[in-house]
């Protein structure tokens, strides 16, 4: 048996090998191209990590993939794989965004004259924890029917998460194109939420982030919520009986605990933690709900969660890794002749390659 | 009524249940071997751009099928040798090829043509030969390619080890099958029918390849397989069906209306196979139990 402090450098040394290997097959493949390698990597590097600004804006993308590595990472303590992180935030976005229209007093110009659209008219302070705690029950209950299929009938909840997300995405973008779209608009997507629903940006706060980062006050509230889920897991009763569950169901059930009910917790919470991407995108970033928004990051939560094994920091470092990919990728594809910015999609993928072909050897 | 249900939505359903056909037919080896197979997704990915590429670049279908069904094998060996080799959780796996697979076709299309958004139209007459009602040589190969599968997998001793490795690895193990080369074979298998089903796509159906051309088809496949139980002849139904419910989304815009007078929506079709998956494996409409050793690695005492 390996001490825990070995076992956590071994991890680490695993994963950053797994890492390196990865950009090392990238390179070939950009050499194999035409374009030099090392040019690409610093071009790539230097605009996501460079200044203030880039920095934040690498945080602005890592916001997400906190929550969806959390996600993942959670419902993995328990055994479970959700795989339905996409669906659930797509669910969780649209319904924030409809609080966030019927209860902000939201007037929509039709054929030149104002129509109201909402039902209530409520002030900020009880607005927008009603359209947090929107995006937390929506994406909740969109998990949670994947936990109850799975405890109740024993039916994979990979393949049911899989199924959700197609059906909670085409739910979604029903309601928003015959319902909530301002007619005449080309774009998939509601009508704008209420001024009063917005979220602050963190450069009203910190003067040292610049004026035109989107960077916005969920990323503290992504913090946060690693914090929570530490402390959750590791330090209360229920995150106790939610881990040995995952690690041995029968032993569990031999102890006392109700394998059953913990899958059911640990899909609704995974599920809210999913939705809460929304709170960023609805409330902090777009200010309404725009279909096809997300851009895969319910699945590189998966990846976040992998690489980040399933620890809140690890996913909070991961998270950011994989930021760095996604922000400077744009760069790599203005500043290239021959590449593209799916150089980013490339090299997660084969990331996440290798880190699951090292966990055998991790384990030893 | 009678303007929807004519012969041209049976033979749009039969055109549309093609890649259907031939991605489930691959996810039923790679399944049934015990290795559960979400990357189908990728495979036609993979199969669909380098048919387009190979066939734009020779000006023969024929090549571009062939090339693509390699392109299938090779993403086999790689999932394989992930899952296989290196015991990679096959969940993860399958999805970081799916990734991969929307990513890599574009930045190979960036850096040969140019352009990302998608290759180079091919000129109609290099595409793959139709006969009446524009049904391709590929859905006639789909369709024969069921009894022959139901033939290798339950009246030769391949499909009979194939099936035993699935539920019982180490019993096959004793009776001295080889688990692991039969796996690997399985799973190439699988890439090579996904691809089929891929190139289809794009050198049947359409003329060029299109960032995700595959538009979740292959996890409709994978829904398919549930649906008929992981069984070779079910799964020509179950894709049937499927690529009628496709084809029907299409035919009935604009045709029949809610009573509202609004469209149906077509959202509302398009859940039907996932719904109905939901539901299957829930065991309301009989039960639905995959092989007994999907997804566990068989490491050999």
């Amino acid at each position: 048996m390996l001490k825990l402090g070995e076992k956590v450098l071994r991890e680490i040394y695993l994963i950053l090998i797994a890492v390196l290997a990865s950009f090392l097959v990238g390179g070939i493949v950009v050499f194999l191209v035409g374009e030099d390698p090392f040019n690409v990597y610093w071009i790539l590097l230097s605009n996501a990590l460079g200044s203030t600004k880039d920095i934040c804006y690498t945080l602005f993308y890592a916001t997400p993939l906190i929550f969806t590595g959390l996600s993942v990472a959670l419902a993995f303590r328990c055994g479970l794989f959700n795989i339905g992180a996409e669906g659930q935030l797509y669910v969780a976005a649209f319904a924030t965004a409809w609080v966030g229209i019927t209860f902000g007093g939201v007037f929509v110009e039709v054929a030149g004259r104002k129509e109201n659209w909402s039902w209530l008219d409520l002030p900020s302070f009880l607005l927008i924890p009603l359209c947090i705690l929107t995006a937390m029950v929506a994406g909740g209950f969109w998990g949670a029917i994947a936990g109850f299929l799975r405890a109740r009938f024993g039916a994979s909840e990979v393949i049911n998460t899989i199924m959700l997300n197609f059906i909670g995405i085409a739910l979604a973008g029903y309601v928003t194109q015959y319902h909530y779209r301002i007619p005449g608009d080309p774009i998939l997507q509601t009508a704008p939420i209420s001024q009063k629903a917005h979220i602050p940006q963190l450069n009203e706060y910190f003067s040292f982030i610049p004026k035109d980062v989107p960077l916005n006050f969920s990323f503290l509230i992504a913090i946060l919520m690693c914090a929570l889920v530490y402390i959750f897991l590791w330090r209360t009763k229920w995150g106790y009986e939610l881990r040995c569950v995952g690690e041995n169901p029968s032993a569990a059930e031999y102890g006392g605990i109700s394998p059953k009910k913990q899958i059911v917790i640990a899909m609704t919470i995974s599920g809210a933690l999913a939705g809460m991407v929304a709170i960023g995108e609805v409330l902090g970033d777009r200010h309404r709900y725009f279909h096809d928004f997300s851009g895969e990051v319910g699945f590189l939560g998966i990846a976040v969660a992998l690489l980040g094994r399933n620890h809140p920091l690890g996913v909070l470092l991961a998270s950011i890794f994989f930021a760095i990919l996604i922000r400077g990728e744009i760069f790599v594809d203005a500043f290239t002749r021959y590449i593209s910015k799916d150089i980013g999609l490339v090299l997660q993928a084969i990331v996440i390659l290798f880190v699951a072909c090292m966990e055998k050897y991790s384990k030893r | 009524m009678q303007e929807v249900f004519t012969f041209a939505l049976l033979f749009s359903s039969i055109r549309l249940a093609t890649p259907l056909i031939f991605a489930a037919l691959g996810g039923l080896f790679s399944e049934r071997s015990g290795v559960i197979n979400i990357a189908l997704e990728g495979m036609m990915l993979a199969g669909a751009f380098t048919a387009a590429v190979v066939t734009f670049e020779y000006q023969s279908a024929f090549l571009g099928f062939l090339s693509a069904l390699m392109a299938g094998a090779f993403v086999g060996v790689v999932y394989a040798l992930c899952v296989i080799r290196f015991e990679a959780n096959q969940v993860v796996t399958g999805f970081a090829i799916n990734l991969l697979m929307l990513g890599l076709p574009q930045f190979l299309s960036g850096a040969i043509y140019d352009s990302t958004g998608s290759t180079p139209q091919i000129p109609k007459e290099h595409l793959l030969p139709q006969f009446f009602n524009n049904v391709s040589i590929a859905s006639i190969l789909a369709f024969a390619l069921i009894p022959i599968c139901w033939y290798v997998f339950y009246k030769t001793p391949f499909g009979l080890r194939l099936r035993a490795v699935g539920e019982n690895p180490e019993a096959a193990d004793a009776a001295g099958v080889d688990v692991t080369r039969l796996r690997y074979t399985a799973v190439i298998i699988s890439g090579i029918l996904a691809a089929a089903g891929g190139a289809y796509l794009s050198i049947g159906q359409s003329s060029l390849f299109t960032r995700g051309m595959t538009a979740g088809r292959g996890f409709i496949a994978l829904a398919a397989l549930i649906l008929a139980k992981w069984r070779p002849v079910p799964v020509l139904f179950a894709c049937l069906f499927f690529g009628f419910t496709e084809a029907l989304s299409f035919q009935i815009q604009g045709i029949i209306k809610l009573p509202s007078g609004e469209d149906i929506p077509v959202q509302f079709i398009q859940i039907i196979p996932y719904v109905l998956t939901i539901i299957v494996l829930a065991g309301f409409i009989g039960l639905s139990r995959p092989p007994k050793a999907l997804g566990i690695p068989y490491r050999k005492e």
